[in-house]
């Protein structure tokens, strides 16, 4: 018998996988939806540290779901919630790459690419603002995040050295 | 198995199979030396250092996996593994990306979760999450520079935005609404 917590895990990010257009950072919203408002698998303030924790370590965006399968369910829950999640993408990149060469140029695909940027990008702009809300508890660390946005925007530093800055402002106490 | 026949157009570059096991290894470097988004080292080490496509065929493959669903850089190793070992490669360029990331993340976690109470601790990573927060809002302006001159578009990302980060509503039931609509007006606006 399947644990239900695996199940509802398993059935989430399978349909999530087909939904991430424009990849992980588009379903955050999403995510944290499921977890903290429908599932209830943990606080917002939960979220918030293991959306820190995914950043914080090397590869790539979309580890916050193996964090939010292991919050639910522990290692078994991290590995479920990650093949869930790029399982059925996955497939369909599979198939679509031996056709890709046929429809490259098709006026649909340009037409279907064109309609879904503008949907990829309110995802995005979403997922930060969701964070933010889920983050920030003062006006310090609005700062911070203000900080971040314009610092990335307007130079070029790696995002690493911007994070391991926040981490210090906070560690030092500017912020709490 | 399809992957022998890879074309190549650079002169005297003549990769023209590369099996699930360097695949495995080169996939492995590339999810352990990305932080905060991965796809620069991919292109480093696919284009740069492999040489296993060009700078060309790399472009493809992106806009490939940016088209479709799912996380992007599974969709780079599953398109690259797949062209060059077939299932085998897909699978062993996915596995190799994800396998070391998913154990340091979860080895954080669990240390993490025991060292929490300490006051310092737990007001670093208060401040990563704001900063984190900041970079995420950043990739999205980033990304809407590309439809700033065309106000359906603007439009589209807007009502998005106010579905998704402000009404909160589902995104099954908000993509299922939008895609067709945006569609529609991509079609009808196509040049």
């Amino acid at each position: 018998m399947i644990p239900p917590v695996l199940a509802e895990l398993a059935l989430n990010f399978l349909v999530l996988s087909l939904l991430s257009i424009g990849g992980a950072n588009a379903v955050i919203p999403e995510i944290q939806r499921l977890a903290v408002e429908v599932e209830h698998w943990m606080t917002n303030a939960d979220f918030a540290q293991l959306f820190a924790l995914s950043q914080a370590a090397p590869g790539p965006n979309v580890l916050i779901v193996s964090l939010v399968g292991w919050k639910a369910a522990g290692i078994v829950g991290a590995v479920v919630a990650m093949a869930a999640m790029c399982g059925p993408s996955s497939f369909l990149t599979y198939q679509v790459a031996r056709v890709w060469e046929r429809f490259r140029e098709a006026p649909l695909r340009v037409a279907i690419q064109r309609a879904l940027a503008p949907i990829t990008v309110g995802l995005v702009v979403s997922s930060g603002f969701v964070l933010t809300l889920a983050v920030d508890q003062d006006w310090r660390a609005y700062v911070v995040t203000a900080i971040t946005l314009v610092l990335t925007l307007l130079t070029r530093w790696h995002p690493l050295w911007l994070l391991v800055a926040a981490g210090c402002a906070g560690a030092a106490g500017l912020i709490q | 198995m399809d992957s022998s026949s890879v074309p190549r157009n650079v002169p005297g570059a003549a990769v023209v199979h590369v099996g699930p096991g360097a695949l495995f290894e080169g996939f492995m470097r590339v999810g352990l030396s990305g932080f905060g988004g991965v796809l620069p080292f991919a292109r480093r080490m696919v284009v740069e250092q492999r040489e296993w496509l060009t700078e060309e065929e790399f472009n493809e493959v992106l806009s490939l996996s940016q088209f479709l669903p799912g996380p992007n850089i599974v969709n780079v190793s599953i398109i690259i593994g797949r062209r060059f070992s077939g299932v085998m490669g897909a699978l062993a360029a996915t596995f190799g990306l994800m396998l070391m990331p998913m154990i340091i993340v979860l080895l954080l976690a669990t240390v993490y979760a025991r060292f929490a109470q300490i006051d310092t601790v737990r007001h670093a990573a208060y401040g990563v999450s704001a900063g984190a927060a900041g970079l995420v809002l950043s990739t999205g302006f980033k990304m809407a520079r590309a439809i700033r001159g065309s106000p359906w578009q603007i439009g589209v990302a807007i009502i998005a935005f106010a579905a998704i980060g402000v009404a909160r509503l589902p995104l099954l039931w908000v993509i299922a609404v939008m895609a067709p609509v945006s569609l529609a007006i991509a079609w009808r606006t196509r040049r």
